[in-house]
Formats: structure tokens, sequence, C-alpha cells
């Protein structure tokens, strides 16, 4: 992971200027960072002092657009939100290729590399998550690869050379998109799932078998219930082993099995921990000057590794620090993403408690799934396939507990020109 | 002359109503035809109702009878013949010969009644041998004896084209008599014609009138006897024709006197305005060129012959008959209940127009050569039912009828039929009520249908057509007639049976009508006896009589008119004046059974569906059984417009879809006549009626039974559109109607949407509805459920259930079915329920299939006529038969934007 010191770059453009302004060092560069750092220099533009510290080589890009990435279905321009320009527009000294090593809380320093130190008034740490390695024998042999970054992207992609055989571990989000974006290259792909289903967490059997169907209708076996025993090689992947005995042939392994939050430098800076960095609800951690937001903070016993709230962290914390009020109440569970062009929506409950009843609509045949749980005339869950047109509204009802005023539009959508039913 | 048409089209008729419409067939050479009006039919010159014009949807091979059967074997002709002889003989001589019956019908082709009446009467010796002729027009035939002494129509269409005042008793005839009523409207058109309609129901006809008389029902008489009164009352009697040309007046008008003394009196009765029947009354004496055209109205009841000579006696006492423009004029409801009279084919009939003095009973058994002829009257459709049940009657042959729907007490009937030692039926269709009856023995023998069979017809205008063959006969089907030849020459009657041909039955009848004839009776085909097989294969229509001397190849077309000259068929050549009974009905209402219930035809079914079922331009204008109540009753009884209700009487019940409507009066109710078991659960009108007879004709009262009504309460409602046919569970309300690509069934249910969630996978798995997708909607906490069984991408079945009072609409999904493989958008159309493009309503022109939606918003865009709709969106274009509504439509959209 260590970056070698001379990746690291300064992009520093600033004019200088003779107010005395509080310095503000964020640590890391990912989405998060960078909606903090849009936000906040619409809020306060001149008020702090922005220096922004990020790992990876180049300015933060759109994540989620990897495995489209990977796909070939966009280019990597196609991922960059922000040129250097506009931090050096906004007067923000952004520093990448520059991975933090070091908080110093009691002088206030930031260590980066063994050659910078940044002085801070406050910090925001953003530095996100980093993959989980399943601890099997042969998982470091060469050919097993994560998939997080544009790093891992360029690595997959050398790897999957025409005809070759690549084995997906993890039936999550990522998982899907990099098995997809594998056939797309023309790999033969194998996804292995442990679970019963694909995305456990966000969808319930009915919509998992849709988007299964959908895997294997973009050329994507799929093997649920696959317990991974071990990868075997001599010198680099050859086969993984299933604990029940399969045995199938790899020249590449990508393993997306969930993320962990990065608390390490947290950590080792004495601040309070849980699964994450604990944060209050104005993103605050156990140190009053350091503020946590993204993937690595925990906020009331809750982590998220999805870009939406990361987003209403950013928000908070940059009214927040523009002296607004602000206070995060958490986000309720809510998933819409397009599984390689599936549209998939899950909010609320996902499996229906014997207190609640389901309303489903089912075509399979069309790739069409909608559920949405009622209990007492109230919407706790929606799970869609296909077409999340009323995704916004099912949120919203689930966050408000408000009644529901028309299940049918719920369920069909508001624009039907003339009900049938008389 | 008539021009030949191109090959492979093929000049027929219609096999529906009695009009008789000349039909141009062309085959596809898969089994299906295309269909157009004759241009030189003198009947219809090229026009078509809904139902003719949809002729060609009916040709499926899907239900038919294919093949003998006897106890539900499939057996060869051969053995199932030589049950039916064994059998005949058996009863006949254990039983006598008279234990053996005959029920025949209306649409057998002359040839066939003719083959089946010689054979009981002449031949087994049974006169057991009626008609659903009986049921349709048996009082107009006794009422035309007792007046004319022949079962003569004295004159023709073109009198309709001609008359001034036409007179529409009982008839709804926009409905039922499209085509003739077309005519009417033309002349309208043309000169000015008068409609004057007297109907318990307002009915599309009625809407058509100048003048409607909305009678109570059973007071036909009263009206026609207070008219007679009025005539000679003020000097509209025709003195010379009554004292040269008739007889019995002054007892009749007696009668008349008694019943209908004045207007007030007449008003009382009916229950009509005065004033209105003073305008009628007026109207009638100052035009000389007025038709009484009379239907079923008149006929179905237990008074008919003499409500049939209350008419005729108007006409008598003005003289207004035989010449153009004017007559009393029997609208008949089938394609050949005329040539089943010709023929003899009625109880009291013995053949050709003769009865049973001793003079014509020698005549006939010589002509046959009879061993065993009858000597008197048979039972008569009702009598010979219940003989069924006594046992009186042991063998039953039905052809080509569905007594088990039609018949009054069907299921009385039903149950009868166990008893007999041997039950025939001649049928096409393996699925009618009555082909699925069992006896101890039971033969089902497959008859070929419209399109395959080859013989004549008469119409009401008592003009004789070619029914010819465009189709080859599907697996064993045969003609009716060669099945009843070869019972008897298996018999024994080899000789008398040797037929080898359609025409040579046809030449055989003509010559009995001839047999020494000399003009004494009306019916004489003597210019046919000697036709050849090719004359008789191109013969054109012509109108009987058509003694020797005139003929097809003289170009002589027989005679328009009857008694122009004043000579009628009664022994003394006079008409006679018949004093009629006071009107009452059979059976009067009472505390248990208050309302009146009335029966009758909708536009675009014919009898009992079995073929008319087959189209779903035609099922597309009523889809389900219903029941017409008044809103002052509906409001008594808790009904509301669309919701279920049972109707009772001391016979039966059935459950019908409420139609609340002023169109019926209060206290009356209006049920249709066609829904057999094969379409619906429980709508059967045969088993509700009790069909009290006339004393004359023996035809039974079928229009005013006395009826209970109350709602039932299902808990839902739904539709289920399938490719296949699927029978739903017992304990459901459910009406079958055939949709584009397949099967429409609406129905109401107990069961929750779960059950039928889980009935519909039962389904798919049983493979009842084949298919591999099951895509669907559940709301099972509101009780809603909706489905859609796909095979690949191609949708086999669709299903909507909701609670009743959300009854879903099936017109929307009826398109997306119609379209085999939905759209995305459609397919999710299908779950919701909503419209995924407009729909097009309810169909109202069954031609262009264009809905009342389509109409609507036409008049809407500014369509202020009846041509200009029909210019917009072809609606009442072709048959006309919805022009009524779409008048309707304009005159309602019209009032609203004043």
């Amino acid at each position: 992971m260590a970056t070698s010191s001379i990746d690291l770059r300064v992009h520093d453009a600033r004019a200088e200027t003779s107010l005395p302004r509080e310095r503000l060092v964020v640590i890391g560069n990912g989405m998060a960072s960078l909606r903090f750092l849009e936000r906040l220099t619409e809020g306060c533009p001149d008020r702090y002092d922005v220096t922004c510290v990020g790992a990876e080589p180049r300015a933060a890009y759109n994540r989620v657009l990897l495995s489209s990435l990977l796909g070939g279905e966009v280019d990597e321009a196609a991922c960059e939100f922000r040129d250097l320009d506009w931090y050096a527009a906004h007067g923000i000294r952004l520093i990448t290729g520059a991975p933090v090593t070091e908080i110093d809380r009691a002088n206030a320093l930031v260590g980066v590399g063994e050659t910078h130190v940044l002085p801070y008034d406050k910090l925001v740490l953003a530095v996100g998550s980093v993959p989980i390695r399943l601890s099997k024998p042969g998982i470091d042999l060469p050919g097993v690869i994560t998939f997080r970054d544009l790093a891992d992207v360029a690595a997959i992609r050398r790897a999957a050379v025409q005809h070759a055989r690549a084995i997906v571990i993890g039936g999550g989000l990522l998982g899907l998109e990099a098995a997809v974006g594998l056939a797309r290259l023309g790999v033969d792909t194998t996804l292995l799932h442990v679970m019963d289903r694909l995305m456990e967490r966000q969808l319930d059997h009915h919509a998992a078998g849709l988007v299964k169907r959908a895997m294997e209708a973009r050329g994507v076996k799929v093997i649920l219930q696959a317990d991974t025993a071990r990868v075997e090689g001599d010198g680099r992947v050859e086969r993984l082993v299933l604990a029940d005995g399969t045995v199938l042939a790899a020249d590449l392994v990508v393993m997306s099995v969930g993320v962990r939050p990065s608390v390490a430098l947290a950590q080792a800076a004495g601040l309070s921990i849980g699964r994450g960095i604990t944060v209050d609800d104005r993103m605050t951690t156990s140190d009053p000057g350091i503020f946590a937001l993204g993937e690595c903070a925990e906020h009331r016993g809750m982590i998220y590794g999805l870009v939406e709230p990361a987003y209403e962290h950013a928000d908070t914390l940059a009214r927040h620090l523009a002296g607004q009020p602000a206070e995060y109440r958490g986000t309720a569970l809510s998933t819409s993403l397009k599984v390689s062009g599936l549209p998939v929506f899950s909010a609320g409950i996902v499996d229906t408690p014997d207190d609640a009843e389901a309303i489903v609509l089912s075509d399979p045949g069309a790739g069409l799934y909608r559920k949405l749980l009622v209990r007492e005339d109230r919407l706790i869950g929606a799970v869609f396939v296909g077409d999340i047109a009323e995704q916004g509204a099912c949120k919203g009802l689930i966050r408000s507990g408000d009644p529901i005023e028309n299940v049918d539009d719920l369920m069909f959508g508001r624009t039907a020109p003339q009900p049938l039913a008389a | 002359m008539t021009q030949p048409v191109a090959a492979p089209t093929v000049r027929t008729t219609c096999p529906y109503c009695g009009v008789g419409c000349g039909v141009l067939a062309t085959p596809d050479g898969q089994g299906g035809a295309a269909i157009a009006g004759d241009t030189e039919h003198p009947a219809n010159f090229g026009r078509l109702c809904s139902k003719g014009s949809a002729l060609g949807e009916t040709l499926s091979l899907e239900n038919r009878l294919l093949h003998p059967q006897v106890d539900g074997a499939q057996v060869s002709w051969d053995a199932a013949l030589e049950t039916v002889a064994e059998k005949l003989r058996a009863v006949a001589a254990e039983h006598g010969p008279d234990a053996i019956a005959f029920y025949l019908s209306g649409q057998l082709l002359t040839e066939d009644y003719y083959v089946a009446n010689k054979l009981a009467k002449g031949f087994i010796g049974t006169p057991h041998v009626d008609t659903n002729s009986r049921l349709c027009m048996s009082s107009a035939v006794a009422a035309h004896r007792r007046a004319f002494g022949s079962d003569t129509v004295p004159g023709c269409y073109e009198d309709l084209d001609e008359a001034d005042l036409i007179v529409l008793v009982g008839s709804n005839t926009a409905w039922c008599h499209p085509i003739l009523f077309r005519r009417m409207a033309d002349a309208k058109e043309r000169r000015g014609t008068k409609f004057v309609v007297i109907d318990p129901r307002r009915t599309q006809t009625a809407q058509e009138s100048d003048l409607f008389l909305g009678i109570r029902p059973g007071t036909d008489t009263a009206l026609f006897s207070g008219l007679l009164v009025y005539l000679s009352d003020t000097g509209f009697r025709d003195r010379a024709f009554i004292d040269s040309h008739t007889a019995g007046l002054d007892t009749a008008l007696d009668r008349a006197r008694q019943i209908a003394p004045d207007v007030t009196a007449v008003a009382a009765a009916t229950g009509v305005p005065e004033a209105d029947i003073a305008a009628f009354y007026a109207l009638f004496a100052s035009t000389r060129r007025v038709v009484t055209a009379f239907s079923q109205g008149v006929n179905q009841s237990a008074q008919g012959t003499d409500k049939g000579n209350s008419i005729i006696n108007c006409h008598l006492i003005t003289g207004r008959i035989g010449e153009t423009g004017m007559g009393p004029f029997s609208l008949t409801g089938q394609p050949n209940a005329m040539g089943g009279r010709e023929v003899g084919g009625l109880a009291n009939m013995l053949a050709a127009h003769m009865h049973f003095s001793p003079e014509e009973v020698d005549r006939v058994r010589r002509y046959w050569g009879a061993p065993r002829i009858v000597t008197g009257e048979g039972m008569k459709a009702v009598a010979l039912f219940e003989a069924v049940s006594r046992g009186k009657i042991r063998a039953l042959w039905v052809m080509g009828t569905n007594p088990l729907v039609s018949m009054p007490r069907a299921d009385a009937i039903r149950e009868s039929l166990a008893g007999l030692d041997l039950y025939v039926v001649s049928e096409a269709v393996a699925d009618s009520d009555t082909a699925q009856g069992r006896a101890r023995t039971t033969v089902l023998l497959p008859a070929q249908a419209w399109g395959e069979k080859d013989g004549t017809v008469t119409n009401s205008e008592r003009r004789i057509t070619r029914q010819r063959r465009f189709l080859a006969s599907p697996g064993e089907a045969r003609p009716d007639w060669a099945a009843l030849a070869e019972v008897g020459r298996r018999l024994g009657h080899g000789r008398a049976f040797a037929f080898d041909s359609a025409a040579a039955i046809f030449r055989e009848h003509a010559g009995l009508s001839a047999y020494e004839n000399n003009g004494t009776r009306d019916f004489d085909l003597g210019a046919l006896t000697d036709l050849s097989d090719a004359a008789y294969d191109a013969a054109p229509p012509v109108q009987w009589p058509l003694p020797k001397r005139s003929g097809f190849r003289g170009g002589q077309q027989g005679r328009a008119r009857l008694f122009g000259d004043g000579r009628f068929y009664t022994f003394d050549r006079r008409a006679r004046f018949v004093a009629v009974q006071p009107p009452g009905l059979a059976q009067a209402v009472s505390e248990a059974f208050p309302f009146v219930l009335n029966t009758g035809r909708v536009r675009d079914h014919w009898h009992t569906m079995t073929r008319t079922g087959k189209s779903q331009r035609l099922s597309a204008h009523r889809a389900v059984p219903f029941v017409e109540v008044h809103p002052e009753d509906a409001a008594a009884q808790g009904l509301t417009d669309g919701g279920l209700a049972r109707v009772t009487t001391a016979h039966g019940e059935a459950e019908l879809e409420v139609t609340v409507t002023d169109a019926v009066v209060p206290g009356s109710l209006f049920m249709p006549m066609h829904w057999g078991g094969a379409f619906a659960s429980k709508a059967r009108v045969g088993a509700l009626v009790r069909g009290m007879p006339d004393p004359v004709s023996g035809q039974p009262e079928l229009k005013a039974t006395p009826a209970s009504i109350a709602s039932v309460a299902y808990r839902a409602r739904g539709f289920l559109l399938s490719r296949r046919q699927v029978a739903l569970p017992d304990g459901w309300w459910w009406a079958r109607a055939a949709v584009t690509g397949g099967w429409g069934l609406q129905f109401a249910t107990d069961a929750s949407s779960r059950g039928v969630a889980l009935m519909v996978r039962g389904l798919i798995q049983s493979a009842a509805l084949p298919g591999c997708d099951l895509a669907e909607y559940a709301d099972h906490a509101r009780d809603r459920y909706r489905c859609a069984v796909y095979d690949g991408t191609r949708l086999v079945a669709c299903l909507a259930y909701a609670p009743a009072e959300a009854r879903p609409d099936w017109e929307a999904a009826k398109i997306l079915f119609a379209t085999e493989a939905p759209e995305a958008a459609e397919r999710r159309a299908l779950l919701s329920g909503r419209a995924a493009t407009a729909s097009a309503g309810p169909v109202v022109c069954a031609c262009h299939g264009v809905g009342a939606d389509v109409i609507a918003s036409t008049i809407a865009g500014g369509a202020g006529s009846v041509e200009a709709v029909g210019a917009g969106c072809k609606a009442g274009t072709n048959c006309g038969s919805c022009i009524p509504e779409i008048r309707k439509m304009l005159a309602g959209q019209t009032a609203c934007a004043a």
C-alpha cells in the first residue's frame, strides 16, 4: 500500500492573502471528501485555509463508475469530477499520492509521508474504507485482486485477456458490477456468493432471483452458497476450490467481499473507535477539532458503504463548519443503483415481517419486481428491480412514517393517463 | 337473371334469423371464409347485419362434434346408427311407436326436415314430431290458419318498402331483424313512413319510433280489440271486402267491444296514456298502406294465437291485405321455421300444409307409400317434454336445437332425460347443454354446420333460397337427412329412403306439395317437381306458391302476395274474423314473485350462442348475461347497476348482472335468452320460465313469468382471458365470451385473492394454462390480485381480481391480449389495471369493432350526426344495427353540451 514519496505532488496555486484564517486539513480525497469541499466552499468561501491530502495519485474521481470503466463502457475521463483548476480557483491546496502517516493531536499536526507536516486548526478524516481480503490459503497468490480503485481496475484489465477465466468472489453490488465488467470484456466469468441469494442485505429472494437472471443474461455464471476453501496455483492463481470440493479453473480471482472502515490512523491518534471512527450528529469525533465523514465514520452505531449517506455527512459537516445549524440523524437504509444497467432500489425492511403486509408486483419475463411492505398503512420497506421510478416517494414515506395516500401510485406510478378500475 | 359469381365464391344464405339474407362466401382454403352480402338477393340486396357479417368468425372447429358417440365413447357411424335403429325397434315393440318422439329445429334445412317428418309420421308411425319453431312462431301459424284457412304469410318484404305506416308489435326489429329494419328506415327516409312500436320494453326499435306504446305485458289483445271497435265505429270498415270475402265479424266485434269498449278502457287495460292510444288509432285508421309486423312478443304467449288474430282482424275489417304496402306480417325468428312449416314438421301438421282430415291422411299415405301413416296430431313441445318426464316417451331424437337451454322448465327436462331408453342428439357442437344430456342410451351424431350443409331454406316472405356448401365436412360429420335416411333403411324401408342427394329429397317434397293440389292448398311447388340436379344447384331464390307452368327457368319468381283476390283457403274461401279471449297473463304475480320476467334477444347473439358465441366481435356487445331492472325497482330492491342479482321463479333461478334502465317498466324484468351452460354459470332462461302453452298453438308463454329478484353479494369480481377455455371452480359466478385471440371469462367469487393466486398456480401446474412465466400483482391485504401468464414473450392468459365494489374492467386488457406479445409498458398495464393506451370502451359497432369511447370522442370532436360519426370512425356504416345506440349517444352528448 505504501506509495513512494516521489509521487507526492502539491497543487497549490493560491493567491497570497493577508487575512489569517483557520487551517482546515482534509485527509482523503474520495467522493465524500470532494462533496464536502464543494459544500464548504459554497457555504463559506473564504473562511478556511484548506488543504486536502489524498493517497491516490489523482484528484477525486467517480468510484461508482469503476465497473463501467472495467467493462470499457466509459473511459477514465468520464470518471473525473473536478480538475485541478477547480481546486485552485476555490483556494484549496491539494496534495495527491500522499498517504497520511500520522496525526499528532498534541501539536495539531498531520504527517504526510516522511517529508511533509501540515499544521491544522481543524481536521477532517475522509479516509474511506479498505477492501476485505478473505483469509484463505493461497489468497495472496498473484492474480488475486481486490476491486476498489483505479489501480485495481488497471490490474484487472491487465489480467483479463481474451478467453481468460475469472472468478469474482462476493455477490454484493461491487462484486456483481465487477463480474459484469469482466464478462463484457469477453472474460469467462463466474460469480461466487456464500449466501443463498445475491445482495441479501438489500434484496429479498425474488428480487435477488431477478438480479441473478440479469447477471446470467449478461454472461455471468452465478454460484450461490459457494464457500471458498482455498486458492491454488504454481506461482500464480490457477484454480479455486470450494468447501464442497468443487474445483474451478481461474486465471484471475477478484475479491469483493466487502469493505471495512479505515480506522488505523484515527486509532493510532487515540480517537474513539467502534467499527468506524465514532462521530456525533455534527460529524465530530471524540476530539472536538477532528471530524470524520463517509465510509470511515460510525454514527449512532451505523457505518455506511454507500455514497448517499457519505454525501449527507459531507453536507452536514460543511454546514456545521460554516457555522450553520446542522444535525445528521442517520440515513434511512436505502439503496438505489444500477446493477450493470438493471435499476435496483431497496429501502427499509427487506424481508416481510409477520406483522406487515407485502404488496408485490412481479413480472420476471420483463425483469420487473416491486415489493412494498406496509404496516398499519405505513410504508416500512420497498424493493424495486427493473424500474425504480417511485423510489423517491418510497424513501420519503419510509423516512417520515406518514400514512400512504395511494398505494397504487407508489406501485404503478402517477403518470397513467386514466385508471381502468371502475 | 342472377349473374354467376367468380369461383370459388359461393352464393348461400345466412343461418340466423328469418329474414333469410343472401350471403356470398369465399372460402380461404384453410377452413375459413370471407363473408359478404349478396347484392342480388331480394331479401337484403347486399346488406348484412352484425351477426351475418361475423359469420366468418364462427367457422372454427373448436367445440365441434366430429365423430359419432354412444354413451360417451366414440364409435363408427355404422355402430351408432345400428344402435339407434335397434333401440327404436325395441321401444316401438315394447311401448308402441308413439313412445318415440322427434324434436326438430328451425335451423334444419328443408330437406332434413322433410326426411325426419316422413320417417316419423309415415314409417315409424309416431305423430310426436315437434320443433323449436313451437317456441318461435307457432302462434302465428295458428292465427294464420284460423283467419286464412292456411299458414300463409300474405305479404312480402317489398310491402315494408311501400308502407306509409309500420306497426311493430312485440318485435325488437332493430336488433332481431336488422336488415328488415334498415329497409323500414329507408322507407321512412324515402316516403316518410311512420313507425309505431308496441312493446312493454322501450327497445332500440322503440327509440326509433314515431309513437311508442309501452303496454303492460300481455295486453296486446286489448289494444287491438279497441282498434277493431274504433275502426268499426269511425267508418273505416271496408264493407265490400267484408261482405264478399270474410265471415264472423259480428261475433268478433261483440267480443272486442266487451274487452275494449273505448279508448279509456284500453288505456286502463294497457297502462298507455289515452292520448297515445287515440293517436295510434287515428293514424292506423287514416293510413291505407299499413303493415302490422309482429314477432315473439305476440307469439311467445299463452294467448299468442288470439293476439295474432286480434291484429289480423284489424287488417280484415279494413280490407288491408294482399295489396302492396299492407297486411299483417309475422317476422319469423329462425332461418327455416318456414321450411319446417312447409314440410309439416310440427305435431299439429301432417305434411306439405296438409293436416289430419281423412282425405289428407290418405293422400300423404299414398304419396309416401307409408305403412304406418299417423292419423292425428302429436304432442306439441311442452306436452312432448312433459311426456318424457312421465315416461310416456321412451325414445327422443333431438336435431339441431338446444332445448335444455331454451325450453321452459329446462332443469326438469334435463333431469327427465335419464328415464329415456334412447336419446339421440344430432348436433354440430359437442358442448351444448343438450349434447351433454344423458339417458340410458345416448347417441350423439355429428351434423354438418352452416357452410358444410347443402339444401334449401324459406324466409319470412315465403322465399326459398339455396343454402350451399362451401366448406368440406370436418371429421365424420354428415347431412342430417343422410343419418335419418340410413335409419329408415335399417328399419326396413329401403325404397322410401333411397335418397342420394338433397336435390332428390327436394323433388319429392315439391311433388308432395303439388300432389292432388289443384289450387286447394296455398303451398304448391309444382313447378319444381322435376328440377334437375344441376338446376337445383343453380336455383335462384323464389317465392311460393309456384304451381306447375312456372319455375326457375321460366324466370318466374313465384308470387309476392296472396289474398289480393280475396280468396282464402277456408272451405268457403272466406277469411275469418276471430273472437278473442280477454287478455290476461297465464300466471299472475304474487307476493313471493312480484315481478313479470320478460325474455328476449340481444343484438349480436343468436339462440344459445353455439355459433355467435365463437365470434369475438359479436361477444363484445354484451359479454355477460344480464337482467334489466327499472330504476325505481332497483332502488327498492337494493340493486346497483353492474352488480349481480338472483332472479328466482317457481321453477328455477339465474344469477345475472343488473342493468338499471328505464327501458323496462316498473314491475317488469328482462333477461336475454342466449346464455346456456357453456357460456354462463347460471343464466339459462329455460330454467326459469313456466311456459304455459297457448291453448290453440301450444306455444309456451316465455315472456311473462312471475319472478323475484334479489342482490347477490360475492366477495370479489374479476376476469380471466386465456387462449384456451379454462373451467372455473364450482360456486363461482361466470360468463364466457369469445375475445380476439381466445376466450374471456368474467367472474364473481367468494374466494380470497390469496386463494385465486393459488388457483392460478394450480392451473399453470395442471397445464390448463400452459406457460412458464407468471407475472403478478398481489395486494392480499386489500384483496387485490392480477396476473399474466407468458409462454416466452407470448401472453397466454391474464386475470384480474378485486373486491366486488372495485370490479376490474377488461376492455384494455382485451386489447393487450389481442396483441399476443405485449411490450413492457403493456405488460405493466396488465398488472396495474391502468391503461397503457386509451381504451376504446365497450364495443358498439360490432362490424367495425368501434367502441363507445371512440364514438364518444368522435362526437366530441364535432361529429353531429350518425353520418358524420360514420365518416369519422366507421361506426354504423355497415349493418347499421348500432345506429340507434349512436343516435342515443349523439342526443346524450349534445344535451350535455347544451
